[in-house]
């Protein structure tokens, strides 16, 4: 699981990188951005989701990139 | 308060200053959400009022129908020579002008900046605490005291944190407060009284700016002068009118978080004393309380006559944005109703939606968390001293003005 931030919703609230440290960044602006590839590790799914659910623009999606055939 | 009748039908003929609403707002969003979801008011020379996060987030979001030109309601329209900056640029300000307006100041208020100032407010905090302990001590009964969690604490630390922010003289605090009096609970005023008073408030500024425009200094007023805007220097004006917003609106509604926020814990025993042996939950239940009261209630202009959803709006009728209504929707959130303060999942709006969103929230939410913090490491039991002394502000930020807390050691 993988996570993409929509930069033109992206308005700054910083929902994702309060509540998820390891996988969100504030930019100069305090806009969120993901770090690195964006790729979760198991043990942080529960704080991923959790970013994604409190994202007051709905900015933020979980793109799965095993999809099976 | 108020020189308006009292309203009797809430569909027809709604007045967000009339004192049942000041008082408890949430049954009139509730019936109003059911009954009907955009009410109308003739009053304001015509205004409408969404109550389901649907339509708030819709108009919100919607900056081609609805203008931010005049973001306050009162019978007051900020002329359209003003557009596209506004009164106070760029909260009434409206693509495209508004994105850069807006980035000038957005890296002062990123989680970056607003870090370097947690020090000093964790500070100030205690200092109020030890005021307020000062006051208990000397009290005929030091085991059971009343102090006012309003007046004596929360609404002195957003005062302070802007005006070292902007770099004002902290000894002017009660005058900021009564400019931002004025602007937002006044509302109801006749307008020579208003203009009168918003004069003062650009008087002062100039004064303030002229001295940084001669010394300039490190500080977010000298910023601002340094500023550029499509390559221009931003000029005094336009700086001038920005601070008077950051000023207005990054202290009452401040203040108005840490108050509600400590009258919930002061009425909800096991809330509070949830929070003083889980301190860790403290960022969780802060967007919890953001979400249940939340302060602020913006407007918007209507651009053109138009029909929106089945409502026949009319040019320059005002549009009220309350958030803490879209937040207390059922459809959007699960037990509306009751605060939750382990509420994991909180996709609130107290702080607007879209290209608004208040550029002071990351400021907002570490005075919020600090001041909150502070108190319940200080005085962690406390109650209402009387809950039927509480005063609620009217107009568009809501919060306790008068709310005394009996502290028990």
């Amino acid at each position: 699981m993988r996570l993409v931030i929509d930069d033109e919703k992206c308005e700054g609230h910083g929902r994702c990188y309060s509540i998820a440290k390891e996988l969100f960044e504030p930019d100069e602006i305090g806009n969120g951005v993901v770090i690195g590839d964006g790729v979760v590790p198991p043990e942080l799914e529960h704080e991923a989701r959790l970013a994604v659910e409190n994202c007051p623009e709905l900015a933020i999606s979980i793109v799965d990139d095993h999809v099976e055939g | 308060m108020g020189r308006h009748e009292p309203v009797v039908d809430w569909t027809t003929d709604f007045d967000h200053t009339d004192e049942a609403y000041v008082a408890d707002p949430f049954p009139i969003w509730d019936e109003l959400r059911r009954s009907c979801p955009v009410a109308h008011t003739e009053r304001y020379n015509g205004a409408w009022l969404p109550t389901r996060h649907e339509d708030i987030a819709a108009i919100a979001y919607d900056t081609d129908r609805f203008t931010s030109r005049s973001v306050v309601m009162s019978e007051f329209r900020a002329p359209l020579e003003l557009a596209p900056e506004g009164i106070a640029p760029p909260i009434s300000s409206d693509p495209p002008f508004h994105k850069g307006a807006r980035r000038v100041l957005l890296p002062a208020f990123a989680p970056q900046a607003v870090d370097q100032l947690e020090w000093s407010t964790r500070a100030y905090c205690h200092e109020l605490i030890a005021d307020l302990k000062a006051k208990v001590a000397a009290s005929d009964d030091p085991a059971s005291a009343v102090v006012d969690a309003a007046e004596g604490y929360a609404q002195h630390i957003p005062v302070r944190v802007i005006a070292t922010m902007l770099g004002l003289p902290e000894s002017d605090g009660d005058r900021f407060r009564g400019f931002v009096n004025h602007v937002l609970e006044g509302v109801d005023k006749p307008m020579e009284e208003r203009a009168l008073g918003m004069g003062e408030l650009f008087e002062y500024l100039q004064v303030q700016i002229r001295d940084h425009m001669d010394d300039p200094r490190d500080d977010l007023i000298s910023y601002l002068l340094g500023s550029e805007l499509d390559g221009q220097p931003l000029d005094a004006f336009h700086v001038i009118r920005t601070v008077a917003l950051l000023l207005i609106a990054g202290i009452d509604t401040t203040w108005s978080a840490i108050g509600a926020s400590l009258w919930h814990l002061a009425g909800h025993d096991a809330d509070r004393r949830r929070l003083v042996t889980e301190p860790e939950l403290l960022p969780t239940a802060m967007e919890e309380f953001l979400r249940a009261y939340a302060p602020v209630t913006m407007a918007r202009l209507v651009r053109e006559d138009m029909d929106y959803a089945g409502c026949p709006m009319k040019a320059n009728d005002f549009v009220l944005l309350p958030f803490p209504a879209a937040n207390r929707d059922p459809e959007a959130f699960e037990r509306a109703d009751e605060v939750i303060i382990d509420r994991e999942v909180n996709r609130h709006a107290a702080f607007g939606l879209g290209i608004h969103r208040c550029a002071g929230s990351h400021l907002a939410r570490m005075e919020l968390r600090v001041a909150l913090e502070v108190w319940l490491e200080e005085f962690p039991d406390f109650e209402l001293a009387d809950p039927a002394a509480v005063r609620w502000s009217g107009g568009q930020v809501r919060g306790p003005r008068v709310l005394p807390v009996r502290v028990l050691n």
